[in-house]
């Protein structure tokens, strides 16, 4: 295995809801290496989504150390893990979460609005990714205008987009049918097979699992075992 | 301004929406740019009234006429510069809606007083030529088409002549002006001769409606016109004198204090919409959580989120506003070009000030979304 892109350390997560704590995340433990595929799998509440958030800046911990592409990210401010998260991260989410005034190349183009990159070369570099998900013709469409797998191909560009270090997946496959979910798996894996990108995905399906090139169980906040190839 | 293409395109997400938003806020300040138009005609056009006109009425109501033997005591006093008088007439020209102010004035004195307002001589040699002459505001000969030499009849409501009839019929001898741009606050007005009117009316005789003192130092305006009451207190024909505007106002206010009660219905009503549509708008920031989440996933810092969302509610609200206070002033507009009864309305500074303030205040409050993790916002708790 090479060098760890993502190393998280005695990692506990506690959610309090009005008087009751919840301790989803128990002294848990993952290294995920460069160009990794990782599957995370395991029952609902089983913490594997609070996990991904946690590798993907969206949430701290309540102790311990999450280290993600050679930065300790668990005690950064809102602000610098936001700056972060836009040079390291690309999110893809079970429900696209497109935004859906705007077309599937503006859809893109979002992330670049925070680099100093002009206009046209926003829209160029836009041009690429989609062409990369196979979508280059639907550019002009609206995220109505388009099916769930079409949906999901303008996230993954826009998780691109700005070549992060990581793609981060919730369920990506989760609202689309099994030939879709295959297609758009079978993109991830050709992302990570050709363009050499570290994915952790979250996933309830173990036939989307079967495309990760490792699979960790997760069960009641902790690895259920040592990942499987 | 790279955010402007996703700033536009949010607030066109619900078109619907927008548009009624928009409608909303150009119905509300709409209402509150008619708002100086109530103001104005409540105040009778007053702001441009001279400082140094002093009015001088019948202390019980400006009604009740005032003997001539007043003029030489009110002239006498230091500080004085000329002293006019007026009767109202009350006339109506040709058709019952055809009615605007129209005064029996001394001619020289007239001339004298009023200098704000510019008479050609060779019209105002013409007005003292002749009994019937009359002359009118620039405002007043443009609203019926008059040129000098026009006949004009008048009904009075008031008086009669001697011969019981209440038709009168003058000429159009002059036509004024302003002698610079808004200086004379009477372009709507007509002035007949007072000898003419005094000799034929059938009563009242020797009365004046009021008196028009011009003084020479507005900063002495309350010791003149305390004196001038002094003079006649304890006599028959007691008087009350006050500034031009002030007498302007208290003869509006006859009437009720009708300004104070439809700036309370308009002001209500203007900020209720307000508040309406404050609501909505921050209803619909409040649907967007999960987007605004989404938004920060990508990089996007709490700031500029926030700042995003700000910038496209004062972008409605401005949009809105300026609409609204734009057909506003338009409305104005057309009501000081009908020659309607209606005084000049001028720019207000301070309804554009509440304007602004109501845009920037409504667009940043109503802007400001709640506190909320990206976890919270993407799970749509």
């Amino acid at each position: 295995m090479s060098a760890g892109i993502v190393q998280i350390r005695g990692v506990t997560k506690t959610y309090t809801r009005g008087k009751q704590s919840v301790e989803v995340l128990k002294a848990l433990d993952l290294d995920v290496a460069k160009g990794d595929f990782l599957s995370l799998m395991g029952p609902s509440g089983s913490g594997k989504t609070t996990l991904l958030n946690l590798i993907g800046g969206l949430d701290q911990p309540t102790t311990g150390q999450v280290i993600v592409a050679g930065e300790r990210i668990d005690n950064l401010g809102a602000s610098a893990l936001a700056a972060w998260r836009a040079r390291h991260v690309g999110f893809v989410f079970q429900f696209y979460n497109l935004m859906p005034m705007l077309t599937a190349q503006k859809n893109v183009e979002l992330p670049l609005l925070l680099t100093n990159l002009s206009a046209s070369e926003r829209a160029h570099r836009a041009r690429i990714a989609l062409t990369v998900v196979g979508l280059a013709e639907r550019a002009t469409h609206k995220p109505n205008e388009l099916s769930g797998g079409q949906a999901q191909r303008v996230a993954i560009a826009r998780a691109l987009v700005a070549d992060p270090t990581l793609l981060v997946c919730d369920e990506p496959t989760g609202d689309l049918d099994r030939k879709t979910a295959d297609e758009i798996l079978g993109l991830l894996q050709t992302l990570n097979r050709e363009h050499g990108k570290t994915i952790i995905m979250v996933t309830h399906d173990p036939k989307a699992a079967e495309f990760a090139t490792h699979r960790v169980h997760m069960d009641k906040g902790a690895l259920a075992d040592e990942p499987t190839h | 301004m790279k955010f402007f293409p996703l700033l536009w395109a949010t607030l066109w997400r619900k078109k619907t929406r927008t548009i009624l938003t928009l409608l909303s806020l150009v119905a509300a300040f709409l209402l509150l740019g008619l708002l100086q138009a109530a103001n104005s005609l409540f105040s009778g056009g007053t702001q441009r009234l001279g400082a140094n006109l002093l009015i001088t009425q019948a202390r019980v109501s400006f009604t009740s006429p005032l003997p001539m033997r007043h003029l030489s005591q009110i002239e006498s006093l230091p500080g004085v510069e000329v002293v006019s008088w007026s009767q109202f007439f009350g006339g109506i020209y040709k058709d019952q809606k055809n009615f605007f102010p129209q005064f029996a004035v001394n001619a020289d004195r007239w001339i004298a007083t009023f200098s704000e307002c510019r008479l050609p001589p060779e019209q105002a040699a013409a007005w003292k030529q002749s009994r019937t002459g009359v002359i009118a505001g620039r405002t007043l000969a443009d609203r019926f088409g008059w040129k000098v030499g026009e006949p004009i009849p008048l009904l009075s409501q008031i008086w009669p002549q001697k011969d019981g009839t209440r038709a009168w019929s003058f000429e159009l001898v002059g036509i004024f002006d302003d002698v610079t741009e808004g200086s004379c606050p009477r372009m709507g007005n007509m002035y007949l001769r007072y000898d003419y009117f005094d000799e034929a009316r059938q009563f009242g005789q020797g009365a004046a409606g009021i008196f028009v003192i011009r003084i020479k130092d507005p900063g002495q305006t309350e010791r003149i016109s305390r004196e001038i009451d002094a003079m006649f207190e304890n006599s028959p024909d007691e008087t009350k004198t006050q500034t031009e505007k002030e007498f302007s106002l208290n003869f509006v206010r006859q009437v009720g204090n009708l300004s104070l009660i439809l700036n309370s219905i308009l002001g209500a009503v203007f900020f209720t919409i307000l508040m309406l549509t404050g609501n909505t708008m921050s209803q619909a920031v409040r649907e967007r959580i999960p987007e605004l989440a989404v938004l920060k996933t990508l990089g996007f810092t709490n700031r500029m989120v926030l700042l995003l969302v700000i910038a496209e509610s004062l972008l409605i609200c401005v949009i809105g506003g300026l609409a609204g206070m734009g057909l506003a002033t338009l409305v104005m507009q057309g009501l000081a070009q009908s020659g309607a009864q209606f005084p000049p309305i001028t720019a207000d500074a301070r309804v554009w000030q509440l304007a602004f303030a109501s845009m920037f205040g409504v667009g940043i409050v109503v802007g400001l979304p709640p506190r909320i993790s990206i976890v919270d916002g993407l799970s749509g708790r």
